[in-house]
């Protein structure tokens, strides 16, 4: 006979109750609850038909530790289970919504059944003995801290419940829409009411194409032709019609990604010729280049950032799984290995009281973030080696996610090919209700509702799962048991299927694709998002080795249908055609839009930088050092695994006590080689406020000197382009997104820097009603992430941006001008206005290719570039990541560039590196760089402080701080 | 035997059997990673082997707790074969989910302790995942992957390593038996037998303890990742160093486990 138990695990008694407490400690920071005591779980609720002893005996082998934990068993509902273990008396239950995946739960029920109990259901909870609280201030806790809505329940109080069961029988009924006879505006209310995201214009189209066709679509077609057309798959408006008007004209984009930063590529590749190492660009799922004879690498950074807004954990949890999972379906699958994670956040220590109705807590969204990559990428085994945390009050709404993978592919394994007659094969996940409309969803603003209507949008991964597809299907490469692969993501089979077959044709049974639960429509079916599942063309003949490969590993593969040479889309369930489009129209049939953009120049205003004296020089030092953008993140870095596979080589912190703030990383991908991958990253929303030109071009040098700072070779590095933008339909905003792209492909061709994929989030906005009844909206800053992926030809030569020993010389390198606009400076001390920094193409160019020179002849110790701060502070941080002093003489560079002390010293001009060079390698050094600007700047020390002198005034002295002083400052504001 | 087989023991979620391979193969034996599903199908493959890995990782997404779930797979299915391992004059060696896995099974204590373990891994003092070059210091010379090894510095990369006995008795048992091998240093390689605090002791371990051995040595676990330093360039301080060595110290630990058999 079926029961449900109930087994609570506690800490045994003198063991910490360490959940509980940093609860206890986050309700205060929060401001939620001051002197709140709380008594935390794990527990479990099984129903299964066995007795209590066998319960007993599973749960003290396999569910309790029997050192530090003690179980509590009994059938739910029995008295036991809602007697307050100590002295708190509120009793809170948090479940996951049916539906939701709970991996645990998976884990456990399989191991139940492994240990041969009869078992029917498990589901995971979590219960929380609270000390007395008012109902609003329960209230408040559980929704802001305890639960997620929008993935969870609340139960307070005795859990009455008697079964878990989710699922029902499906009963196949074919609908279809009537969309023919509709007027404008009931197209628009279709459109909405089905969460299709179409225009009207779209909208009409296909009620044209079905008119054609003289009948209605299926519910299915509408819905494949709203995923296909979605800003999500295929980037319509980037990729679309622009007329862009800025000071110089009118220009007329037809596609205008592809005329600006894929035609920067191909400028490029035509330009280097049979020197040309770029393989696939902007076409699979990750960008290909060249790495050795044997290899190529790939890139790709995919941003999730509105489901990180309704639930941080779940959002980049799913964000950095989707994105391993385009290596992963890159050429015939390369192999990831490693991550870089840039995320957005508004500050904090915003005061609670003052955000908008529907928002999380910056706080809270920056730990689930973290958490969520945290506990994805470190159990996929591969090292999250770079990233950044960017801050401003304007992410409060839309807090941005960037994930990122590397992937290592064979070189014969670049391409793909399906094949008319292959079986189309569904690996790793089953199918449930999961993200249903999260391609649409992504490209909708959020709205303070977002919450309630969007729930199903939201998802949590299962890490386990997608590393032990990868696990596979690298065998099933190598014994080439496939013709071509892609990822499940956005739009789910409908988008993978879709494109794979798009210039073949595709007969899908939906009804043959494994789900998690009874009840899935066949629409719900096809586009679903449910995480961790590849599709695949695997040719018959290969088909039962493939199974094998798969089914050795416990990983589930199904055919659920076959390419065929019919240039149509047909979709059965059962033996019932539900939906048949033509490939044509799905991938071709998109109605044109000519999008207004426009930018208008600001008009240039002057920033009053003041002249500071020493004891301001030392207060801006410690201002800008203890900034959230210029804050140590090792809070952030020390939560991920970035050693994993051991190739590390430049770890994230560095220097002798591992807590320096290094430029790039690098990895090792191959245990027979010495060949490195470098990555890096370069971002600066406030330029962007001033000028988006300029902070694109910005944006680019900080990720080519972070690159080259560790020794990355300058003509080996490619970027990929990340836009986050505010809602493009409005004409000035996508002119601001124009208006970098241009300054993308500028700065990239005369680089020789190539592009090689990208992606873009719009509508980054937040939209509320306030008080007053206004509606009020929140737009992010204009954000480009520029990624670098650079190479080193040996690993031993490079450096790290820590000082090594006293005595050695420091030199600047690149122009320094006076460019405070959007500086840390003028942020710190909250001054409008300046000159934006600016890039020198050619200049720069000359720079980079000259310091690498120099690194590779063995005369730099170390180098830093400068950025956040300028001058003063990579000084600093070179210091007290050394551990040494430190006597900065600006005189030099003062001199030779006709610039004031606080201009040396905080100006944030791009292309410049402060190096540290052996004092008997200083002349060649100087002979390399002798038509370049550089200056002497002085030399490190054995001493305990960072001294700023400058010699030609005076012996001026305009700061002299401890470093250890300095490092403290830097290591606080996010030292949780 | 020159040449010992080493069994790296695979399964869902193990993410460290490829570079533990590797610092099997340069220390000269021959390593195989095997998937738990063909020992289940067939335990007698363990037969040929004379040193069991258990690597790092997530088995089975440490579902429940770390390791929990593959130990009690093992125990159910597989107790044979590593009854072989810990009875014949063989090897076996757990590396962080490695040693989670071992500890759970209780392999490193008496049998008569099997329903009340004296010793276990738990979450961390500071409750959260934390990666970090230690320092190491060995403290009893009873395990044989320490061989010639006094202090070591070595990556450490876990949310659930903080060792944790039941009771002082326990704790002193242990000691008096010389199984606590390895702990959590000072930079200096002082401090071992010292009340250590973060970051010197990492996680909060009951005695500074990292790594532990069976009563003969032979079966030993340590939470920090030697296969990750087999590389001079592994090291977070090589870039300050005049000279690169030939090779990481975290060689040393598996060139213990081959001379053994030579």
């Amino acid at each position: 006979m079926t029961k449900l138990w109930e087994i609570d695990i506690y800490p045994s008694a003198g063991q910490p109750d360490t959940v509980g407490n940093s609860l206890a400690i986050e309700a205060r920071d929060l401001g939620l609850a001051d002197g709140l005591q709380v008594t935390a779980t794990r527990s479990f609720l099984v129903q299964a038909n066995g007795s209590e002893d066998s319960i007993r005996h599973v749960a003290t082998t396999l569910l309790a530790d029997p050192v530090t934990e003690r179980a509590l068993i009994a059938p739910v509902g029995d008295v036991s289970l809602t007697q307050p273990p100590g002295a708190q008396s509120t009793l809170v239950h948090v479940l996951f919504k049916p539906g939701v995946m709970d991996p645990v739960a998976l884990s456990t029920k399989q191991a139940l059944l492994d240990l041969k109990l009869d078992v029917e259901e498990v589901r995971t909870l979590r219960k929380y003995w609270l000390s007395p609280l008012s109902p609003s201030d329960l209230n408040r806790l559980t929704s802001k801290l305890l639960s997620n809505d929008s993935i969870e329940q609340v139960v307070v109080g005795p859990l009455n419940i008697d079964h878990l069961d989710i699922g029902t029988k499906y009963e196949l009924k074919l609908m279809h829409v009537s969309l023919r006879g509709l007027n404008d505006d009931e197209l628009v209310k279709l459109s909405r009411d089905h969460q299709l995201s179409l225009s009207l214009a779209e909208m009409k189209t296909i009620q044209a194409h079905y008119v054609s066709l003289d009948r209605d679509p299926t519910d299915i077609e509408l819905e494949t032709v709203a995923q296909t057309w979605s800003e999500h798959c295929s980037h319509k408006t980037l990729a679309g019609k622009i007329e862009y008007r800025d000071e110089n004209g009118t220009q007329h984009f037809k596609n205008m990604l592809r005329e600006t930063i894929f035609a920067a590529t191909e400028t490029i590749r035509e330009k280097l010729g049979a020197d040309d190492w770029c393989v696939k660009v902007f076409k699979d799922n990750a960008g290909i280049v060249r790495f050795d004879d044997n290899y190529n690498i790939v890139f790709k950074v995919e941003t999730h950032n509105h489901p990180s807004a309704i639930e941080p954990y779940g959002g980049s949890n799913t964000g950095i799984g989707g994105v391993i999972r385009d290596p992963l379906g890159t050429g015939l699958g390369a192999k990831p290995i490693c991550n870089t994670d840039v995320f957005c956040f508004a500050p904090p220590d915003t005061d609670p009281a003052s955000l908008p109705p529907g928002c999380l807590h910056p706080r809270r969204v920056m730990k689930g973030v973290v958490a969520g990559v945290r506990d994805y990428g470190n159990r996929m085994g591969i090292p999250t080696v770079n990233g950044a945390v960017y801050f401003d009050r304007r992410y409060l709404g839309n807090p941005l996610v960037y994930c990122g993978n590397v992937g290592i592919l064979p070189r014969d394994k670049s391409d793909k090919e399906v094949h008319p007659g292959d079986w189309i094969v569904a690996i790793g996940g089953r199918t449930g209700r999961d993200g249903i409309h999260g391609a649409t969803f992504s490209s909708i603003e959020l709205t303070s509702e977002s919450e309630s209507i969007s729930g199903g949008s939201v998802q949590i991964g299962n890490a386990v799962m997608e590393k032990m597809v990868l696990d596979v299907l690298l065998q099933a490469r190598d014994e080439n048991l496939y013709h071509a692969v892609t990822d499940c993501g956005a739009g789910g089979f409908s988008s993978a299927v879709g494109e794979m077959g798009e210039e073949i044709g595709a007969e899908v049974w939906l009804d043959r694709a494994p789900l998690k639960y009874a009840g899935l429509s066949y629409t719900e079916i096809w586009i679903s998002e449910a995480q961790e599942r590849m599709v695949l063309a695997v040719p018959p003949e290969k088909w039962e080795r493939f199974h094998e490969v798969c089914a050795a590993e416990g990983v589930e593969a199904t055919i659920i249908g076959q390419f065929v040479p019919t240039k149509q889309l047909r979709l059965m369930y059962q033996d019932t055609e539900v939906g048949s489009l033509s490939m044509e129209f799905l991938h071709d049939g998109r109605p044109p839009v000519v999008r207004q953009a426009a930018y208008r120049p600001p008009t240039p205003k002057a920033a009053n930088i003041p002249d500071l004296d020493r004891t301001g020089i030392e207060k801006t030092l410690h201002k800008i050092l203890g900034s959230l953008n210029v804050a140590s993140k090792h809070w952030v870095i020390r939560q991920y695994d970035h050693e994993v596979q051991g190739g590390s080589v430049v770890k994230p912190l560095v220097g002798p006590v591992c807590d320096g703030p290094s430029d790039a990383a690098v990895v090792r991908p191959l245990f027979d080689s010495n060949r490195g991958i470098v990555i890096s990253c370069g971002m600066n929303p406030h330029y962007g406020d001033l000028d988006p030109y300029h902070m694109a071009t910005s944006a680019m040098d900080e990720a080519m000197r972070n690159a080259i700072c560790v020794g990355a070779d300058p003509q080996r590095i490619a970027v990929l382009d990340n836009f986050c933008w505010g809602n493009t339909d409005r004409p000035e905003t996508l002119g601001t997104l124009v208006r970098a792209a241009i300054a993308c492909r500028d700065l990239a061709v005369q680089w020789n820097t190539p592009f090689i994929s990208g992606k873009d989030s719009l509508k980054n906005e937040f939209a509320w009603v306030d008080e007053k009844g206004e509606k009020q909206t929140l737009v992010i800053p204009s954000t480009l992430l520029i990624s670098a992926m650079g190479q080193i030809e040996d690993v031993r030569r490079c450096i790290t941006m820590d000082l090594k020993s006293s005595g050695n010389k420091l030199y600047l390198v690149g122009p320094t001008r006076s460019e405070f606009g959007g500086s840390h400076f003028t942020l710190v001390h909250g001054i409008a206005g300046g000159e934006v920094p600016k890039v020198d193409a050619s200049l720069a160019k000359r720079v980079f290719l000259t310091l690498h020179e120099t690194m590779k002849a063995g005369l730099v110790r170390s180098c830093h570039d400068l950025s956040e701060g300028g001058l003063a502070i990579a000084a600093a941080e070179m210091a007290f990541a050394g551990g040494l002093g430190i006597d900065l003489d600006i005189a030099e560079l003062c001199q030779q560039q006709f610039i004031d002390p606080i201009t040396a010293l905080f100006s944030e001009s791009n292309s410049r590196f402060l190096c540290e060079v052996p004092a008997d390698k200083a002349a060649e050094f100087e002979k390399h760089f002798k038509n370049l600007p550089m200056s002497a700047v002085g030399h490190v020390t054995g001493g305990p402080k960072v001294k700023i002198l400058a010699s030609h005034q005076c012996d001026a002295l305009l700061a002299e701080v401890a470093w250890s002083e300095l490092k403290q400052t830097w290591l606080r504001p996010l030292d949780w | 035997m020159a040449t010992p087989r080493v069994l790296i023991l695979r399964a869902p979620g193990t993410n460290c059997d490829l570079e533990t391979e590797v610092a099997f193969q340069q220390a000269g034996a021959v390593p195989t990673r095997l998937h738990v599903n063909r020992l289940l199908e067939n335990p007698h493959l363990a037969k040929e082997f004379q040193i069991l890995c258990f690597p790092g990782g997530f088995s089975y997404g440490d579902d429940i707790a770390a390791g929990r779930i593959l130990a009690v797979q093992i125990q159910a299915h597989l107790s044979g074969m590593l009854n072989d391992f810990r009875t014949a004059d063989k090897l076996v060696l757990g590396i962080c989910n490695g040693f989670q896995i071992m500890m759970r099974l209780g392999i490193f204590f008496d049998d008569s302790e099997k329903n009340a373990p004296p010793a276990t891994l738990t979450l961390n003092a500071q409750g959260r995942f934390e990666d970090r070059w230690i320092h190491l210091k060995k403290t009893g010379d009873r395990c044989v992957f320490l061989r010639g090894i006094d202090q070591v510095h070595l990556p450490m990369a876990h949310a659930e390593g903080r060792f944790a006995v039941r009771d002082d008795a326990a704790l002193q048992r242990l000691e008096a038996n010389g199984q606590l091998v390895l702990r959590y240093c000072k930079p200096d390689g002082t401090g071992a037998n010292e009340t250590l605090s973060f970051p010197d002791n990492p996680n909060g371990a009951t005695s500074n303890v990292a790594g532990i051995c069976d009563a003969s040595g032979r079966i030993f676990g340590l939470m920090p990742h030697p296969e990750r330093y087999l590389l001079p360039t592994n090291h977070p301080n090589w870039t300050r160093w005049d000279q690169l060595p030939e090779k990481g110290a975290g060689a040393k630990f598996f060139e213990n486990a081959v001379e053994y058999f030579q």
